[in-house]
């Protein structure tokens, strides 16, 4: 273990700064892509709410790993290849990070869909009333009641995808799965660099549902 | 009513379906300035629809509804522009449940750039005092009780500084010892000279209050008159029944 540590603790550390970038980036669009199609399923617009609908299901009827390979393998074959316009080039880091966001995006757009519809008719209603437009009803009212109650289903998402970067380890993106194998590769200690893998995961993910714990009771604070 | 007087609600031909369901059929009536008129009616005859359709909560299937010299069946009118001249009141409050009452008084005024925010506290006190809420400004909706909260909800609907009012059954949600506060909050508003729209099954308040009562059943009007005329000599056998049973 000692000698893990050691020998390749720096290395791995360095990974897992990988991984926290990845999920970052993949979260900061997640959390656009998830707004905006959110959004487009609760508003009064046929087109709109199909659109947000295909989206969600295909995403979530497609597997993560074969949502990677495609981005990372099958749009540049497209583009280069079968279009023939060519010059078409992915990092690992930029096929990781729209395959996260898409994914996490769609859960998130049932998260927000979900949120949205969770806040009573009737305050949407007294905000129009009032003569607010539906867009300020939105931001005023709506949303922020909607985010209290999304928030624990949010935090829960942003664990899942920081999880989730670990199957970008098949596209070569040096996150800490990819790392780990090639450290086991040369070492062999398999227990200990595994272990040591875990234990990464588990104090990041353990840091950040707290830091969420703590924000959540601080929104909640003096309501009800 | 007076004939020198402002028409402020004109309804004509007034027709609204819910898809295959015909909810109001030909509704036709014209309110005018200080008037206030009860709606009287059995469940699922319309009436909640109708109050929806004079601020266009509801999308209105056809004829032509005027509020306050907005044509709101005009699709080239500002619906926002129309509403902030008709306040609402809802049977469940809905008063907005992440901002306290002065938030809640302050909200609509301050974004709609009707008022600075000094402006708004100031009007939103005054109301508050009004309806006898002034002690709990920084109260939040779940803080207070049923009464409380639909004398908030008028508050804010009149920070507005609405023409018309309507009211959705705005007693029919709270326990029996807090009907007369809200009651009287309103008998004051008609006194002050509101136009006002009342749905309610409190029929001592249509009496004493009401300038005219209109009885409404499976979408159209079916009688109207003075209190006196409409509840204590209707002449349609079905307002009798209705009256029987709620008296
Ligand atoms: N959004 C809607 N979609 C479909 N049907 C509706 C909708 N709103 C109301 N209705 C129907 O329209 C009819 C009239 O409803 P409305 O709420 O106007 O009646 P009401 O006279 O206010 O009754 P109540 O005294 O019970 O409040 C009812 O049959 C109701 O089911
Ligand atoms: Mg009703």
């Amino acid at each position: 273990m000692v000698q893990i540590i050691t020998g390749f603790g720096l290395m791995m550390l360095k990974a897992l700064g990988q991984t926290l970038l990845l999920a970052l980036c993949g979260l900061f669009f997640a959390c656009i892509i998830g707004l905006i199609f959110g959004l487009m399923n609760v508003i009064k617009n046929k087109v709109c709410n199909i659109i947000a609908t295909i989206f969600v299901d295909v995403i979530r009827g497609v597997p993560m790993i074969v949502l990677a390979y495609f981005i990372f393998f099958g749009i540049p074959y497209l583009w280069n290849t079968i279009l023939g316009i060519g010059g078409m080039q992915l990092t690992a880091l930029t096929a990781g990070t729209i395959c996260l966001a898409l994914n996490c995006g769609a859960y998130m757009a049932e998260i927000i869909r979900a949120g949205i519809q969770s806040v009573d008719k009737g305050q949407m209603e007294a905000a129009r009333s009032l003569g607010l437009t539906y867009g300020q009803s939105m931001r005023k009212v709506v949303l922020p009641q909607a985010i209290r109650t999304m928030i624990p289903s949010i935090i829960n998402q942003f664990i899942i995808t920081l999880k989730d970067t670990s199957i970008l380890s098949v596209i070569g993106f040096p996150e800490l799965v990819n790392t780990t194998k090639n450290v086991v590769g040369v070492t062999f200690k398999s227990f200990q660099a595994w272990g040591l893998a875990g234990v990464m995961y588990l104090v990041v993910i353990i840091l950040l549902s707290r830091s969420a714990k703590a924000m959540e009771r601080r929104l909640n604070r003096g309501r009800e | 009513m007076a004939e020198n007087k402002e028409v402020k609600v004109h309804v004509e031909h007034l027709k609204k379906d819910f898809g295959e369901l015909q909810v109001l059929k030909d509704i036709n009536i014209d309110i005018y300035e200080g008037e206030v008129v009860v709606v009287l009616g059995p469940s699922g005859s319309g009436k909640s629809t109708f109050l929806r359709c004079v601020n266009r909560l509801e999308d209105i299937t056809g004829g032509t509804v005027v509020v306050d010299g907005f044509d709101i069946t005009d699709k080239h009118t500002d619906i926002n522009k129309a509403r902030e001249h008709v306040g609402m009141v809802f049977q469940h409050f809905n008063l907005f449940n992440n901002m306290d009452v002065l938030g809640n008084m302050m909200l609509a005024p301050t974004e709609l750039k009707k008022a600075t925010k000094d402006e708004a506290k100031e009007t939103a006190l005054k109301l508050l005092e009004r309806v006898g809420m002034q002690d709990k400004i920084h109260a939040f909706p779940s803080q207070l009780s049923g009464g409380q909260k639909q004398r908030v909800a008028i508050a804010r609907a009149l920070a507005m500084n609405p023409n018309v009012m309507l009211f959705d059954e705005p007693t029919s949600a709270l326990d029996p010892e807090m009907v007369g506060e809200v009651l009287a909050v309103m008998q004051q508003l008609a006194k002050d000279g509101m136009t006002m729209i009342v749905v309610t099954h409190e029929i001592g308040f249509a009496r004493e209050v009401a300038d005219r009562v209109v009885f409404m059943e499976n979408g159209y009007i079916i009688e109207e008159g003075s209190p006196s005329e409409v509840i204590d000599n209707p002449k349609e056998e079905r307002t009798k029944d209705f009256l029987s049973k709620v008296l």
